[in-house]
């Protein structure tokens, strides 16, 4: 359970930990959207590319990042699966009885494959890079036009900040009740489908219990430290943008002109699409 | 005008149904009456319950009069608009150190405040670099709270704190979730914060040692105060404060003993208790506090403690040349017959029940966390023990030496990384091993067990474990019976919701929950960690009669020296992983160089016994219990 490091800051200084935060979001956002746009597998490859460039200089280590994505495997395993078996082309590949793989369901296959793991990572690596706090304040700038409208933006963040601060406090309580709930004989792998959920209650009821009385005394805490909203707040690091986040404002643009430019060559028969 | 000026305060609330109907009022507070100067020190004990927590509230304004007033620095806290003030001219430092914590990394956590307080970026980091100066956590500003210990914690909440510049700060209980080592930690920075940046201190507790260099003391019961006034003056009243779940420190009681008996006078027992530098008794507060401020590692109670000793082996050393000129005991044999005294009783040692056969052995036990990356940690490293039957044995060791994940490899919770664990003979990891049998003898009581109490009735909850040994619901129900009993819990209570117990009865209701599986081994992670000593001790007295009366093996991890002395039979201390020693509970205190490396406070009784030894006198050091002690002290007199 605890090695579930998705989303956990990594601590290390790299030009990518130093952005400011409302960068790291725009290219977070911009190039999953662009991941939609991508049909081809030259273009992947760019994208492969980019992602790698991006990854070196965060320095975060690939192999706690793969670890880190490790929980979502199974998720993306089952999606290129059901990929494999329902999208139907022309010409299929394999015949088993009910079971029909196309070239055209093999190809969305790798697509979707490649599409989730570069989502799954490039997004990320926003997390490893920015402290949630950070994170949550990027995004209240960014959004903070939405407050015309009535939208709590700063509430809404401090709830994000807030949940991600106690997810791995939760997941270590979890972990105990667990034990807790083991060492008194639950058996999770005895009985029909019905019986095992039930023997959940034991574990979910605390769990529950626990982080009600965790928010409540949360709020008493921010309560007593004269928290009041967003009015009148200042910030200890407040968001300016510096020139390196120019310079990556500009690089993400050329990126998304390069995706452009080669869709539309590729478009024009210059290249075979694949 | 006091700084804090608390008048005639009542605080009621209404306790309402499921359907929202009010089902009864509740007094919280009752016609408190208080005040406080600016830069006192001031402590609040009490039991669990006894409101001292919902008054600490009332001073920042988290709560408010139902009647009555409580100014603050001449502000009403009834007065909306000055809440931000008061909360800025009194922090809090709650208990729970997860609970209190905002930031994703220490630096910005500690910001929270000062920015919401509006203070200009210079500012706030100017704050946020001082305030983690002051309590020694610069060297933590980027880390992650997930990262850190429960001390270290409770030390990010005071610069959260202290970065708002206040000029009073409330520690709500925020030592007792902590171990001796933190809890001393934060008792030393908040008399510094006193004492340099005269930063009144409101000090709530339940721990009577902590209270002893306080300016003023007040004793909270049922939402009233019951007594008032400097430490010194409040141990006087030794009946009211048993009356409200409380224990004299132990120096107190030893001296409190030591004179009704006679052996000490009542002018003996002022030298001990007041310091001879300040001759003027009513001032001797604030001298306490001065000296223990420059001192930090000596404070009152060790020098108090420390003079209790030399005043009796002075006496008893006199006493014996007085009277055996002749017999000539010179000091050279008396290592001697500590020696021979060893040897005697380790002869006997073997006659226990130390079959291997039978029990729970660990054979070069060796467990890692996180094993292959970064943040890899070996907790345990080569164990090897074995835990007989009909023992009380004692876990002890610092935050982090690996006692909890030793307990879990006692009931195969945790399998470890190499070695075996053998129950009654048979390895416990092989395949065909009935592990759920095993769980129902091998009964393991986690830290706080009453946060894992899920069902609607107690019944149902205490049943749990039975029936899910496939025990036949009858016959569950009869052991659930029995074992709520046999936690001092009257049979009234099978209906009633276990969340809604105070938290001794929680406490005692989880405990039901496993000893309903009839274990012959209960394991305990700390089973009075945060309850007032009163009720600790009934927990305690309650284990020591399941291993006298139905012969249950007790294991229990604690940190309190004293427990451990008084109730159990053999001490296995753990550091670094290791064990280091596993000995019968006197042999454990008189290994001074253990005692020593491991900064272990043997219990004034055991070093009193030890120091009269040094002497010359009749005493038996293999004494642990403090009523054992009482008794052979008594003797002292006799002879």
């Amino acid at each position: 359970m605890r090695d579930m490091t998705i989303g956990q800051f990594y601590s290390t200084d790299s030009v990518i930990h130093r952005l400011d935060p409302r960068v790291k979001i725009m290219i977070t956002l911009l190039y999953v959207i662009s991941l939609f746009f991508i049909r081809s597998i030259y273009i992947y490859g760019f994208a492969i590319l980019i992602l790698a460039v991006y990854i070196k200089l965060s320095n975060v280590p690939v192999r706690y990042i793969l670890k880190g994505s490790k929980g979502l495997a199974t998720f993306i395993l089952i999606m290129v699966i059901i990929q494999l078996l329902t999208v139907k082309g022309t010409t299929n590949i394999v015949e088993l009885g009910f079971f029909k793989i196309s070239t055209t369901g093999v190809y969305s296959a790798i697509y979707l494959f490649l599409k989730l793991v570069l989502m799954i990572i490039g997004s990320s690596i926003m997390t490893y890079t920015t402290t949630p706090t950070a994170l949550s304040d990027g995004l209240e700038k960014l959004m903070s036009w939405m407050n015309k409208f009535r939208i709590p933006v700063h509430e809404m963040m401090m709830i994000t900040t807030i949940a991600l601060r106690f997810i791995p406090v939760l997941v270590e309580e979890l972990d105990r009740i667990i034990k807790v709930q083991t060492a008194r004989g639950i058996d999770f792998k005895e009985g029909s489908f019905f019986r095992r959920i039930r023997k959940y209650i034991p574990i979910i009821i605390p769990l529950f219990v626990s982080a009600l009385r965790r928010s409540n005394e949360l709020a008493l805490a921010m309560d007593a430290r004269c928290y009041h909203g967003g009015e009148g707040r200042t910030k200890m690091k407040p968001l300016e943008y510096e020139r390196r986040d120019y310079i990556a404002y500009i690089l993400l643009v050329s990126y998304l002109l390069v995706i452009i430019i080669l869709k539309r060559i590729l478009h024009l028969g210059i290249l075979q699409a694949v | 005008m006091s700084f804090i000026d608390i008048k005639n305060l009542v605080f009621e609330y209404f306790r309402r149904d499921e359907e929202g109907n009010v089902e009864e009022m509740v007094e919280a507070l009752s016609d408190i009456s208080m005040e406080i100067e600016r830069g006192d020190f001031i402590a609040v004990i009490g039991e669990n319950g006894s409101g001292k927590s919902t008054l600490a509230k009332q001073i920042n304004a988290l709560l408010t009069p139902s009647e009555g007033e409580v100014i603050v620095d001449g502000m009403d806290t009834g007065e909306e608009e000055l809440r931000l003030s008061i909360r800025k001219t009194a922090g809090m430092v709650f208990q729970n150190p997860d609970n209190q914590i905002i930031g994703g990394i220490v630096e910005e956590d500690v910001a929270f405040g000062p920015e919401n307080l509006g203070f200009s970026k210079e500012k706030i980091w100017n704050q946020v670099d001082s305030a983690l100066n002051d309590t020694k956590m610069n060297e933590y500003r980027t880390f992650s709270p997930n990262k850190l210990s429960g001390g270290q914690k409770q030390r990010v909440a005071i610069a959260g704190v202290l970065a708002m510049e206040p000029q009073c700060i409330i520690f709500d209980e925020a030592t007792a979730m902590l171990d001796p080592a933190g809890r001393k930690q934060m008792l030393n920075i908040a008399i510094k914060l006193n004492k340099e940046k005269n930063i009144t201190i409101i000090w709530i507790t339940h721990h009577m040692d902590e209270v002893v260099s306080a300016d003023k003391v007040f004793v909270m019961k049922q939402g009233k105060i019951r007594l008032s006034g400097t430490p010194n003056e409040i141990f006087e009243n030794e009946q009211i404060l048993t009356e409200c779940g409380l224990l004299l420190p132990q120096f107190y009681q030893y001296l409190r003993f030591l004179n009704g008996q006679g052996i000490i006078n009542d002018s003996e027992m002022k030298a001990v208790l007041f310091d001879n530098e300040a001759s003027n008794l009513s001032g001797n507060a604030s001298a306490q506090i001065d000296q223990d401020g420059a001192n930090d590692n000596k404070g009152y109670l060790i020098r108090c403690e420390d003079k209790l000793l030399k005043l009796l082996s002075e006496k008893y050393s006199a006493d014996k040349r007085g009277q055996n000129v002749t017999a000539g005991v010179s000091s050279d044999n008396e290592s001697d017959s500590i020696y021979n005294d060893r040897v005697g009783n380790n002869l006997h040692d073997n006659e226990d029940n130390d079959n291997p056969a039978e029990g729970i052995l660990l054979n070069d036990v060796t467990y890692v966390y996180n094993k292959g990356f970064a943040d890899e940690k070996t907790a345990l490293k080569n164990v090897s023990l074995h835990i007989g039957k009909g023992e009380f044995i004692a876990v002890i060791g610092a935050a982090g030496s690996g006692k909890s994940t030793l307990l879990q490899h006692f009931n195969g919770l945790l399998k470890p990384d190499s070695g075996n664990i053998y129950y009654n003979g048979r390895d416990i990891f092989d395949k065909d091993y009935p592990i759920k049998e095993l769980r129902q003898k091998v009964g393991v009581v986690f830290q706080n067990p009453e946060y894992q109490l899920f069902a609607e009735t107690v019944e149902k909850d205490v049943s749990f474990g039975p029936l899910n040994m496939n025990i036949p619901k009858v016959e569950a129900l009869k052991r659930s019976y029995k074992a709520i009993e046999a936690v001092g819990l009257p049979d009234t209570i099978y209906d009633a919701s276990p969340l809604n117990m105070s938290g001794g009865q929680k406490r005692r209701v989880a405990l039901a929950g496993v000893l309903a599986m009839e274990p012959e081994f209960l394991i305990l992670d700390e089973p009075t960690a945060g309850l007032d000593p009163v009720t600790g001790r009934k927990i305690l007295e309650m284990l020591k009669k399941l291993q006298e009366d139905y012969g249950i093996t007790v294991v229990m991890v604690s940190h309190s020296m004293e427990e451990v002395a008084d109730f159990a039979d053999k001490i296995l201390v753990i550091n670094d992983g290791e064990v280091v020693s596993f000995d019968k509970t006197w042999k454990v205190f008189d290994d001074e160089n253990l005692t020593y490396k491991l900064e272990l406070n043997v219990p004034l009784g055991i070093r009193l016994l030890h120091a009269l030894k040094g002497v010359g006198s009749e005493v038996d050091i293999k004494k642990h219990n403090q009523l054992d002690i009482y008794e052979e002290l008594c003797g002292l007199i006799q002879s």
